[in-house]
């Protein structure tokens, strides 16, 4: 059973349709990746599922129930992109009421708190305050308070800006964590390459639809253009044939796109059947950013506003 | 409702632990003990002698104007309206032949204002020394006589009792105005200063972005009403030790009397407990003690500290929501809350005026509308009731002000509920009135 299913959720605000009609499931134990342009709907789409914002329309079912969210806040652990805590509360005692706002008891939130600080080596910021800290280390506090009630699906967005290539990895190693321990991760971000990293499945959404959805290897196979690359010695000597076109050389390497209707092995066949070696040939998959910037560009870059009849 | 709780102690516990808490607990009191003392010394200093030189064209006012500590009249020849300043006089009364019946203008002319009371104390010193020259001139009635009759028949002293069925109570007048306008001027002050903490506490949730992640646990209503009861304990808190520290102080003023005099004054109490309290030899320092002591006794301090505190938090709970859906617009610019913040600080205002009519006019239409309307009641209302319940504030004025209140109070958080459950999540522009005003009343 998905830990998450999300059916036609609506949101419209008075001059735009945040969210228009976006289902998606999110299976147990995944790293789910929420990906979009500025202004997509990721925020408000994920208000509605922290139980922040009503959807006008649509359902959403946690664990094949229907979300109530009263009594499922502490099942989700949300962090939010705008980091926030309050400026003049003890780190620890903040932690502890964060923790127990959740649903935990007092022992237990005390328990939770120290060790988690314990793992991240904050013990010596108990006494201090947000003032304090450096925007890093608020990161890393606002990590541990939203994972502490051991939530069951996790929200994460942009967890990874302001941290040190050092903190990243760290909090890197704790979703990969928290994933093998059942836990679903939402990750909502910019940065592809993290996202190639990390999650094992995608959605984008652009104007508050969705206009992707897969695994990042069923997305890849989805754009890929039959681009490939050779490396092989000696090349031949006029390089032109209708299984390929060549799109270009370097040195003893060639980009080429296959032609509909052929395949690898026709190709291997061409250069072997020409007396060359060859050292590497390999499919040339495009990277997320590509499909990205292709899905979403040429839509306009910025949100149009618009009057929205309700 | 067990995170409410949570929200609640939070609240309560940073502000009470908080330096500028227990300092204004303790210096508000002895600030205001030495503002009262700092205008009476300076009111007895500032009385200043008055020299007035008086033209006078009847010729008779030379002996029948009385001068005394205040004011001093110089009938010397020779000051003139030109010449008086130098003379040292600091005004000059200049009153034509006067027909009788017929009401004829005196004039001052000043250099340095004489003030209001002055003023009226002026008119009637001339006015009873035209009396008294009309009595000498048409009767026989000698100056000595006069003043024997006057002596003698200076006798009678009103003391006034509010009726209370089977008993009456001995009551001030100027105990109750005093009481009356302190517990209004301390609820507006009240009202003010944690409505504003509400205020800031929902601003510092929302710039520090905080109020995004509690609202992922806990709904935004009892956020808000956990902030506001939070305070409003606060509050309460600090009122009490207040009140504790009242008794205290008084109690450290005591032993400050001297023996013998409190002897005199515990002597009084017991002449007086006795029916037809004769008069009983005493010093003027003790009499005066007496009263003071008789007259705060006299006071109904059960009703008026029960009412104060159902007052200051009914009207604490009426302007704190509203107070916190401010601070839920508003972004970090203070100046947007200066803007919105007016239509909620008029009703206080106004209130406090009518208040300061209502500590003097406790029965008047005005006062006793206004001590009806949730908006002013609880700064009007508690400026009637030292006056006497159920003598001047009737019990079904009373329940009927105190039911209206608790109505506005639950009126304006759910109203104010709504507004704050939008904004607090809504960053960039300030929402104009018509958009708040349909956020307040959108369903959900």
């Amino acid at each position: 059973m998905p830990m998450l299913e999300v059916f036609q959720l609506k949101k419209y605000f008075a001059t735009q349709k945040a969210v228009d009609d976006i289902s998606f499931t999110v299976e147990k134990g995944t790293i789910f990746g929420l990906l979009g342009p500025n202004g997509a709907g990721k925020t408000t789409l994920i208000r509605m599922i922290t139980g922040i914002f009503y959807p006008d329309e649509g359902n959403i079912l946690l664990n094949g129930k229907k979300f109530n969210p009263e009594e499922d806040a502490s099942r989700i652990g949300y962090m939010p992109e705008e980091r926030g805590l309050y400026k003049k509360m003890k780190i620890g005692e903040q932690a502890i009421y964060l923790a127990r706002l959740k649903g935990l008891s007092k022992a237990e939130a005390l328990s939770r708190v120290k060790e988690w600080f314990t793992r991240f080596e904050m013990q010596s910021w108990w006494n201090k305050k947000i003032e304090d800290l450096s925007k890093g280390m608020a990161q890393k506090l606002q990590f541990v308070i939203t994972v502490l009630h051991e939530p069951e699906l996790i929200i994460l967005d942009e967890p990874f800006s302001g941290l040190d290539p050092i903190n990243a990895n760290l909090i890197k190693e704790e979703i990969f964590r928290l994933a093998e321990k059942g836990s679903s991760v939402i990750f909502s971000t910019h940065r592809m390459e993290q996202v190639e990293e990390i999650c094992d499945h995608i959605i984008l959404i652009n104007k508050g639809q969705k206009i992707l959805d897969g695994t990042i290897a069923t997305v890849k196979q989805q754009f890929k253009e039959n681009l490939f690359r050779i490396t092989a010695l000696p090349l031949p000597e006029n390089i032109s044939s209708s299984l390929f076109d060549l799109l270009s050389k370097k040195d003893h390497t060639l980009t080429l796109r296959i032609k509909d209707g052929h395949s690898p092995n026709e190709v291997l066949g061409y250069f072997i059947d020409r007396q060359s070696n060859i050292s590497e040939f390999m499919e040339l998959l495009p990277s997320l950013n590509e499909i990205f910037i292709r899905l979403v560009e040429g839509t306009s870059v910025s949100r149009q506003f618009q009057n929205i009849q309700s | 409702m067990k995170k409410i709780v949570l929200i609640i102690r939070r609240e309560y516990i940073t502000r009470v632990r908080n330096k500028t808490f227990l300092l204004s607990t303790f210096l508000l009191p002895i600030m205001i003990v030495l503002l009262i003392s700092g205008t009476v010394v300076l009111a007895l200093k500032g009385k200043t002698t008055h020299h007035i030189a008086v033209l006078d064209q009847n010729g008779y006012f030379k002996d029948y104007l009385r001068s005394d500590s205040t004011i001093i009249f110089d009938f010397t020849p020779g000051i003139d309206s030109l010449n008086y300043a130098d003379k040292n006089c600091t005004a000059v009364l200049i009153i034509p032949v006067l027909k009788e019946g017929q009401k004829t203008i005196c004039r001052l002319k000043y250099k340095k204002q004489l003030g209001l009371s002055n003023i009226d104390d002026l008119e009637k010193r001339i006015s009873s020394a035209i009396t008294d020259h009309l009595i000498y001139s048409k009767t026989n009635l000698t100056r000595n006589r006069l003043d024997s009759i006057r002596a003698a028949s200076d006798i009678a002293e009103l003391k006034t009792f509010s009726d209370e069925g089977k008993n009456s109570r001995a009551s001030s007048q100027g105990l109750s105005y005093g009481i009356g306008y302190a517990c209004g001027f301390l609820i507006y002050l009240l009202t003010f200063i944690y409505g504003a903490a509400v205020m800031r506490g929902v601003m510092e949730e929302k710039t520090s972005r905080v109020a995004e992640v509690i609202v992922s646990s806990v709904k935004p209503f009892p956020l808000m009403l956990g902030k506001i009861i939070g305070i409003g304990a606060v509050g309460l808190t600090q009122f009490l030790l207040w009140i504790g520290l009242i008794v205290l102080l008084a109690g450290v003023a005591q032993a400050f009397i001297p023996h013998e005099l409190l002897n005199e004054v515990n002597h009084m109490q017991q002449a007086n407990a006795m029916a037809g309290a004769s008069a009983v030899q005493t010093s003027e320092a003790a009499r005066q003690i007496f009263e003071v002591k008789q007259s705060i006794a006299n006071a109904n301090w059960g009703v008026i500290i029960g009412c104060f505190i159902y007052y200051f938090l009914g009207g604490y709970l009426f302007y704190a929501s509203l107070f916190a859906a401010v601070g839920s617009v508003v972004n970090e610019d203070p100046q947007e809350a200066q803007s919105l913040l007016l239509p909620i600080s008029m009703p206080i205002i106004f209130s406090f005026i009518i208040m300061s009519i209502a500590a003097q006019d406790p029965g008047g239409s005005l006062s006793v509308w206004a001590s009806m309307i949730p908006f002013s009641s609880p700064i009007v209302m508690m400026a009637r009731i030292p006056y006497g319940v159920p003598g001047s504030v009737p019990y079904w004025q009373l329940f009927l002000s105190m039911g209206l209140l608790a109505a506005g109070f639950l009126f304006t958080t759910w109203m104010a509920g709504k507004i704050y459950r939008t904004g607090i999540l809504l960053y960039g522009k300030k929402p104009s009135w018509k958009t708040m005003w349909k956020w307040a009343w959108r369903k959900q």
